[in-house]
């Protein structure tokens, strides 16, 4: 018995210490937010945080994140109010919107790290994360867009 | 427009049980019939496009899926244009499998050919137009009002200063007969269409509800992962699951048709397991290929006379007699799609019926593909269908694959399954864009401009041996030559001859967006280029010569003034520029590069696109950045290999992907035009490769021939 914490919630769950994070979230807990691109750590997909940093959960055994602080998609905000979930709506972000929890969530910790990220720092930050349609130009400028909600607003 | 009126004919219109209006469309059998698809589902659907609720709500129902090309927008701005509805009221979904929403013009139900907006832009905005009509009928009469004295707004009809909501009049409409005309609104009273307009899926996408086929979840559902065989075309010999049976959370290892399924609690014990099955395999012949002797038979064949696709002049007799010639063999790699969103689909299987979650570009045909698998008529399966996480045409395949496989094992075990792949058995397990090899001979004539042009293409046919092949016309494949049959260059050479030749391979080929014109873009605009050169003219001026179709001239002008063509660039800078026609859009692109320590930046890329009328600017702008990206992603790394029948790559390690650092600037201008509506979401991936490869002839003096980009082209 694994005890975790989601979003706030406490779990325990029933499985190998060596499941990966990832699959524990989605097919243990059904919370399907996170994302399965490539098992390997290589697009991103699957980015939660694992106490406020950015972690492939697909290669993160689930006995890693015991009694740790989990936030998923679903934990970001309540109210899809997160200064990077407002640009990602306004700069039109998504298309197909596989990957956007995962990007969502690899921005976050960036703009928490760096509340005005360079052009540079995004790089740095977000080159982890694929995105097969392509909307890297709008997830660089709704990430600066962000940016300036959160400098309005005070940060989240 | 006379299918229009007809069409109209098969509005139907009517109250709901719960007191909505709902507005349906009954077509008859599509324009073009196929051959010998599986008997469709024929039954009367009773399926809205519209449903308007009692609450005012306004429900659409997609014709078309979203698979990122934002559909789930465009489509409902067709209706609210004519209905004047609330657009904050506007639901969404998807179609279920169903003749109502078989396409316009293809015929079958079916997601591609960046076709949905133009062939819908009439029935969706009918659909709107009818039920307004009705709806100010039925308020005409509650407020004991003339019709032509009611106008509507924002889900109210309004007469004067009375007003009724569309929610209070619903039940009335439907007891109406739907009328027989309806006038379209003029376009200088749109609110909606040619306005960029927001994703109405963007909120769902980014708080982690949006519900794609790999999401699917039910209380005593299992999932199923497959061990595929390592060649294509291999089947099982004998396995032993012994190994496999232990590990935890493993429910059944069973034969399938296509290797041996593992059913288990979750992805994670079904994968351990899959792992240490013990599979002997009967590879078959499949177990001798390699692309490497493939390119090297399709050089040869490339010398043999292929199908006539194209002909003028006496190429033969033309070809010879020019002073200067230009040759030159092309190359390109099978390719794979790679979305996303791994491929899936869940199956629940009782005795009389079946129920399916999975994200298609063809629903009606999987549906029928299961029912034939199944011994069931169609109308026994159900099928829901999700978010796609990605298509990029390889969700619409003509054998159903990976719904055809769950199905049977759903059948074989009589589990609630779902089935998963892995990013590994996507990258291997084909459907790619078939591997293309072209061998091109130009006579240039006394003034620069090309005399003869003999142009020979070889590469597998999407179509053959599948049923789609009704769509093959005198043995030609078109989406093997389109791009080069249809050239506008080729209109303007006296003498030129096109062969094809479509040989078997043991890999299973598909189309990949923008299809045919992801390799006949490339050697149309680099030759050009070329032949530009060695007239020592720019490549612009030259293009001028020889474009004779307006739409042509003015994407590439327009992206010729746009990009400052002829202003200086900083040192190390070059660019590189292409234009091209498809799927019914004219699409020009300029490059702006530099090769850094061996390495290519691409630093700008500005887009001109002509779709006629783009009734969601936004969206056709995110389908033209999405479309260079994906575009960059082939050039600088697209390439499936095959040794000894099996694929090398198996995931983005070593099929890589584009990202972040390597995103070029993009600008994107459309032009603002009145000609016939083309597509969005293909057309911005053919012109990409070859403006890159032109830019890096101006950095390097070196002709891309091959793609990938090889690594010795970027030294000086």
């Amino acid at each position: 018995m694994i005890k975790l914490t989601v979003n706030g919630q406490p779990y325990t769950v029933d499985v190998e210490p060596t499941m990966p994070l990832l699959w524990v979230i989605r097919d243990v807990l059904h919370l399907t937010g996170t994302k399965y691109g490539c098992g390997m750590a290589q697009c991103g997909a699957c980015t939660v945080h694992l106490n406020g940093d950015a972690v492939r959960s697909c290669v993160t055994p689930v006995k890693r994140a015991e009694n740790q602080t989990i936030i998923t998609i679903e934990g970001l905000s309540t109210d899809v109010t997160h200064p990077l979930q407002q640009a990602w709506i306004a700069e039109d972000v998504p298309q197909c919107g596989y990957c956007q929890s995962g990007q969502l969530m690899a921005a976050a910790v960036l703009l928490k790290e760096k509340p005005n990220p360079t052009d540079q720092d995004i790089d740095d930050a977000m080159s982890g994360n694929i995105c097969r349609c392509g909307t890297y130009q709008r997830v660089r400028k709704a990430i600066h867009h962000a940016a300036s909600l959160q400098k309005q607003g005070g940060t989240q | 427009m006379s299918n229009t009126l007809s069409r109209r004919r098969f509005i139907q219109a009517g109250g709901t049980i719960t007191g909505g209006l709902l507005i349906s469309f009954f077509i008859p059998a599509g324009a073009k019939k196929l051959g010998d698809l599986p008997a469709g589902n024929t039954m009367f659907a009773p399926n809205a496009f519209l449903n308007i609720l009692t609450d005012n709500n306004v429900k659409i129902v997609l014709s078309h899926v979203e698979m990122g090309q934002g559909i789930w927008t465009t489509l409902p701005m067709l209706i609210a244009e004519e209905l004047d509805c609330d657009w904050n009221k506007v639901t969404v979904e998807h179609a279920p499998p169903g003749q109502p929403f078989v396409h316009t013009v293809y015929g079958i139900q079916i997601t591609g050919g960046s076709s949905s907006t133009w062939s819908e832009f009439d029935r969706y905005r009918n659909a709107g137009a009818t039920a307004r009509a009705m709806l100010i009928e039925a308020g005409a009469k509650k407020m004991n009002v003339d019709t032509a004295n009611c106008r509507t707004e924002k889900g109210f009809v309004i007469a004067g200063d009375k007003r009724i909501s569309y929610g209070e009049l619903t039940e009335a409409a439907g007891k109406l007969p739907p009328p027989a005309n309806v006038t379209l609104k003029d376009k200088k009273d749109w609110q909606y269409l040619g306005k960029p307009t927001k994703r109405l899926d963007a909120k769902a996408k980014v708080n982690g509800q949006a519900a794609f086929g790999l999401d699917v979840y039910f209380p005593g559902m299992l999932t199923a992962v497959v061990a595929h065989a390592p060649v294509f075309g291999g089947t099982v010999r004998s396995f032993d699951a012994t190994a496999a049976k232990t590990v935890k959370g493993v429910r059944e290892v069973i034969k399938i048709p296509t290797g041996i399924a593992v059913i288990a609690d979750h992805f994670w014990a079904a994968k351990k397991a899959r792992d240490v099955l013990k599979i002997e395999w009967n590879n078959g012949p499949g177990e001798n290929f390699s692309t490497a002797g493939l390119f090297e038979s399709y050089k040869k064949l490339a010398a043999a006379k292929g199908i006539p696709a194209g002909n003028a002049g006496n190429v033969d007799t033309a070809l010879p007699a020019t002073k200067k010639q230009l040759n030159a063999t092309y190359q390109f790699p099978y390719l794979a799609h790679a979305p996303m969103e791994p491929l899936n689909c869940t199956v629940k299987l009782d005795a009389n019926s079946c129920e399916i979650w999975t994200g298609t570009q063809l629903p009606m045909h999987d549906q029928a593909v299961a029912a034939k698998i199944l011994g069931f008529k169609p109308d026994q399966v159900k099928i829901n269908i999700q978010f796609l996480g990605g298509g990029f045409g390889r969700r619409a395949t003509p054998t159903s694959d990976f719904v055809a496989e769950a199905v049977e094992i759903a059948r074989a075990s009589k589990k609630f399954i779902k089935l998963v792949w892995s990013r590994e058995d996507d990258i291997r397990g084909g459907y790619y864009r078939p591997a293309f090899l072209h061998q091109v001979n130009i006579g240039i004539g006394e003034n620069g401009l090309p005399a003869a042009w003999k142009h020979t293409l070889v590469g597998q046919s999407i179509f053959k041996g599948t049923p789609f092949e009704g769509w093959m016309k005198d043995g030609i494949d078109n989406t093997a030559v389109e791009g080069v049959n249809d050239s506008p260059y080729l209109q303007s050479v006296p003498n030129y001859n096109i062969d094809l030749h479509l040989p078997t391979a043991p890999v299973s080929v598909l189309w990949w967006r923008s299809v045919g014109h992801t390799h006949t873009a490339f050697v149309m605009e680099t030759l050009i280029d070329e032949l530009a050169h060695e007239a020592g003219q720019d490549p612009v001026a030259y293009r001028r010569a020889l474009l004779k179709s307006k739409r042509h001239l003015d994407v590439l002008n327009l992206v010729a003034e746009k990009s400052g063509w002829n202003d200086p660039l900083p040192a190390g800078r070059f660019r590189g520029i292409a234009v091209h026609e498809s799927f019914a859009s004219f699409v020009a692109q300029v490059a702006e590069i530099s090769i850094e320590q061996g390495h290519l930046k691409v630093h700008r890329v500005v887009c001109a696109i002509d779709c006629g009328l783009a009734i969601n600017p936004e969206g056709v702008r995110a389908q033209m950045e999405s479309g260079i990206i994906f575009g960059l992603t082939a050039v600088l790394y697209g390439d499936i290999t095959l040794e000894k029948g099996r694929v090398k790559q198996r995931n983005f390690h070593d099929y890589k992907m584009l990202r972040m650092n390597e995103t070029p600037l993009m600008e994107i201008h459309i032009a603002d035009s009145t000609e016939k509506m083309g597509g969005a979401g293909e057309p911005g991936v053919p012109p990409l490769a070859p403006a890159i490869a032109n830019a890096i002839f101006a950095a390097t003096g070196k002709r891309v021939r091959r793609l990938p980009l090889e690594r010795s082209m970027l030294n000086a």
